[in-house]
C-alpha cells in the first residue's frame, strides 16, 4: 500500500505537491481569505442609527461615511504619521545598515545581526512599556534635559503647536517616536541585504575610474541599494497605518485609524464603519506596493 | 575599497544601534525601584520586593501566564505543520501561480495586525462561534505558519536532490525517505522555526485583543496594567520574563539556522 502509494508520487509529483499543498492552502484560505471577505462584506453594510442595528442591504453609505472631514482627518493624520516615521527610520538606519553590511566581519556581523534581531522579535507591549517610562514626566528625558540644563529646550518642544503636549508621553512627539523605535529593525534588514548585493567590482570600478568616497556613494552605493529603502518602507508605512496600541498608551486624545477601528467595532458596535476604515490602509498599501514594485523592492526582500 | 569605517558612520552606526537597546535594559532597571506610583529616574533606592511580589501575592498574573504557554504551544504545532507542508510544496515544485501563492502565506504578517484581528472576528460574529481558546489559536496559528514557512524553505532550497533521490534508487519509499532522508536534514530549520513561532504567539497583543472575548493572555494582562497602572515594578518583573522568553529561543534559532542565510 504505502510502497504503491509511493510510485504514484514518484511517477506524478503533482499529485505529491498537491497533498502537500492542501491543509496549509485550506487553512490560510478559509481562516485567512475567507475572514477577510467576510469583513469586505460587513463594509457593504450599514448601521441603522435608531435601532443600533446592522442593516444586512448592499449600500455605500459606510463608504461615504469614511469622507466626513473627522474621520478624513483621522486618516489624513495617520498617513502623515506613517510618512514620517518612515522617512526618519530610513535616516537612522541606513548607517546601521552601511556599517553592518560593507565593515563588519566575522563575529561582529554576527553580532550586529543580532543586535537588530533581538528588538525585532522581543515583545511589542514590553517595547512600547518602556517608551512608557522614558517619556514620562518624572522620566530619564526629563532627567538628562535637567541635568544638562536644557529643560528649557525640552518645554521649546513640548509647548511647539501640532507636534508638542502636556508631556512627552502625551504628544505626537512621544507617538512618532515609539513607533520609529519599534519598526526601525524592519528597516535596517532589508536595506542591509540591499547592500550586501551591490556588486563590489562596480565600487572598485568607481574608485579606479577617479570617482571620490562622496562620489561613488552618491552614485553607485545610495541608487543601488534604494530598492532596499523601499522595502523596509513598506514595513514601516504599512504597520504605523495600522497600529492603534502605541497611539493608545502614547499619544495626544486625537485618534488614529487603527484606534478608530478599535471604538468603532468594540463600544460603538459599527462594525460596517470600522470594515470600511480597515478598507482604507488595504487600499493605501495596494497602491503603495505597486509602487514599490515598479522601484525594484520586491528583488530586495 | 577601505577597510575602515569613517568615524562619523561608527558614531551614526553605534548611537542607533544605542538606540535600539537603552530602552529595553530601562525596563530591567525599573523593576529594581523602589518607587511604586511614578516613573521616577534615577530609582530613589533599589530592591528585590517586586519579585517576590509578583511570585507570591500576584494570582492574577498565573492564569494568563499559562493561557499564553497553551495558546503558544498549540499555535506553533498546527503552524509546524501547515508550514512545513506549505515549504515542502513549494520549494521544489513549479507551476501557474505559484508566486500568488507564496505571497498568500506571507499576507498575515504583511497585512497589519488590526486588519487580521477584526477580519477573524467579524468572521466568528457571522459563524456565532463564541470565543474561545481556540478561538485565539486560529488566529495565532495564521501567522505562525508565515514564520515556520520561511525558515524551512531556505533550508529545502539548501537541501540537496539527489539525496532524495539516491534514497529512492536505494529502495526506500516516500516515506522512509522523508523519515530517515529529509527530516533530520530539516529539522534544526523545523526547530528554529517552531521556537520563533511560539516566541512570536506568546507576546502578540493586537491579533488577540478581537480574538480573545473576555480571556485574558500575558500581553492582554500587560496592556491592562498600561492602561490602568497597579504595582508599575510587577510588571517590570512580568515584562523582564517576557524578555527571557522571546530572547532566548531569537538567540537558539539564529545559531540553528545560520548557514541557511548565506
Amino acid at each position: 500500500m504505502l510502497n504503491t502509494l509511493s510510485n504514484l508520487f514518484y511517477r506524478r509529483p503533482a499529485i505529491l505537491t498537491l497533498l502537500l499543498l492542501g491543509p496549509p492552502l485550506a487553512w490560510i484560505g478559509i481562516v485567512y481569505i475567507g475572514s477577510l471577505l467576510a469583513l469586505l462584506l460587513q463594509s457593504f453594510y450599514h448601521l441603522d442609527d435608531f435601532s443600533g442595528t446592522v442593516i444586512h442591504e448592499f449600500t455605500l453609505a459606510t463608504y461615504a461615511q469614511l469622507l466626513d472631514p473627522a474621520n478624513l482627518t483621522t486618516i489624513l493624520r495617520t498617513v502623515a504619521m506613517a510618512a514620517t516615521v518612515t522617512v526618519f527610520s530610513a535616516i537612522i538606519a541606513y548607517p546601521i545598515a552601511y556599517f553592518a553590511a560593507r565593515y563588519a566581519r566575522g563575529r561582529t556581523k554576527a553580532l550586529f545581526y543580532l543586535a537588530v534581531m533581538m528588538p525585532l522579535w522581543s515583545s511589542y507591549l514590553v517595547k512600547v512599556y518602556a517608551w512608557k517610562l522614558i517619556l514620562a514626566k518624572e522620566g530619564i528625558i526629563s532627567w538628562v534635559a535637567n541635568t544638562l540644563h536644557l529643560g528649557w529646550l525640552l518645554d521649546l518642544l513640548l509647548s511647539t503647536p501640532v507636534i508638542g503636549g502636556s508631556s512627552l508621553s502625551f504628544s505626537y512627539m512621544g507617538t512618532f517616536l515609539v513607533f520609529l523605535y519599534i519598526w526601525l529593525p524592519y528597516m535596517i534588514l532589508p536595506i542591509q541585504a540591499a547592500l550586501e548585493r551591490v556588486p563590489k567590482e562596480y565600487v572598485e570600478a568607481a574608485a579606479d575610474l577617479g570617482a571620490s568616497q562622496q562620489r561613488t556613494f552618491r552614485d553607485i552605493i545610495l541608487p543601488l541599494s534604494f530598492p532596499g529603502v523601499v522595502a523596509g518602507s513598506i514595513f514601516t508605512f504599512s504597520l504605523t497605518l495600522g497600529d492603534y496600541i502605541v497611539p493608545q498608551i502614547v499619544g495626544n486624545s486625537r485618534p488614529m485609524i487603527g484606534q478608530t477601528v478599535y471604538t468603532l467595532q468594540g463600544t460603538a458596535g459599527d462594525i460596517p464603519l470600522a470594515a470600511a476604515f480597515t478598507v482604507v490602509p488595504m487600499v493605501i498599501m495596494a497602491f503603495y506596493l505597486l509602487g514599490a514594485r515598479k522601484l525594484g523592492a520586491f528583488d530586495a526582500l | 575599497m577601505r577597510s575602515e569605517a569613517s568615524w562619523p558612520l561608527k558614531i551614526a552606526a553605534g548611537a542607533g544601534l544605542l538606540f535600539l537597546h537603552l530602552p529595553l535594559l530601562l525596563i530591567i532597571v525599573y523593576a529594581f525601584t523602589t518607587e511604586e506610583r511614578s516613573f521616577q529616574f534615577p530609582p530613589p533606592g533599589l530592591t528585590l520586593h517586586w519579585f517576590s511580589v509578583a511570585w507570591f501575592d500576584r494570582p492574577d498574573i498565573w492564569p494568563p501566564l499559562w493561557l499564553s504557554i497553551k495558546v503558544a504551544a498549540i499555535a506553533t504545532f498546527f503552524a509546524l505543520i501547515f508550514g512545513t507542508l506549505a515549504s515542502a510544496a513549494l520549494a521544489r515544485a513549479t507551476f501557474f501561480g505559484k508566486d500568488q501563492l507564496s505571497l498568500l502565506f506571507i499576507l498575515p504578517i504583511a497585512l497589519p495586525g488590526i486588519i487580521t484581528g477584526i477580519a477573524l472576528r467579524s468572521a466568528f460574529d457571522i459563524m456565532n462561534l463564541p470565543f474561545s481558546t481556540w478561538t485565539i489559536i486560529l488566529g495565532h496559528a495564521t501567522f505562525c505558519i508565515v514564520v515556520v514557512y520561511n525558515n524551512t524553505l531556505a533550508r529545502f532550497r539548501r537541501m540537496q536532490g539527489n539525496m532524495v533521490e539516491a534514497s529512492m534508487d536505494l529502495g526506500a519509499n516516500s516515506f522512509q525517505t522523508f523519515r530517515y532522508v529529509i527530516l533530520p536534514q530539516i529539522a534544526s530549520a523545523l526547530l528554529a522555526g517552531g521556537m520563533l513561532a511560539f516566541a512570536l504567539s506568546f507576546d502578540e497583543v493586537i491579533v488577540t485583543t478581537f480574538t480573545a472575548g473576555q480571556q485574558e493572555t500575558l500581553p492582554i494582562w500587560m496592556y491592562g496594567e498600561l492602561i490602568r497602572p497597579r504595582q508599575r515594578p510587577v510588571t517590570n518583573v512580568v515584562a523582564i520574563i517576557v524578555i527571557a522568553v522571546t530572547m532566548i529561543p531569537i538567540i537558539c534559532a539564529y545559531y540553528l539556522t545560520r548557514e541557511d542565510k548565506d
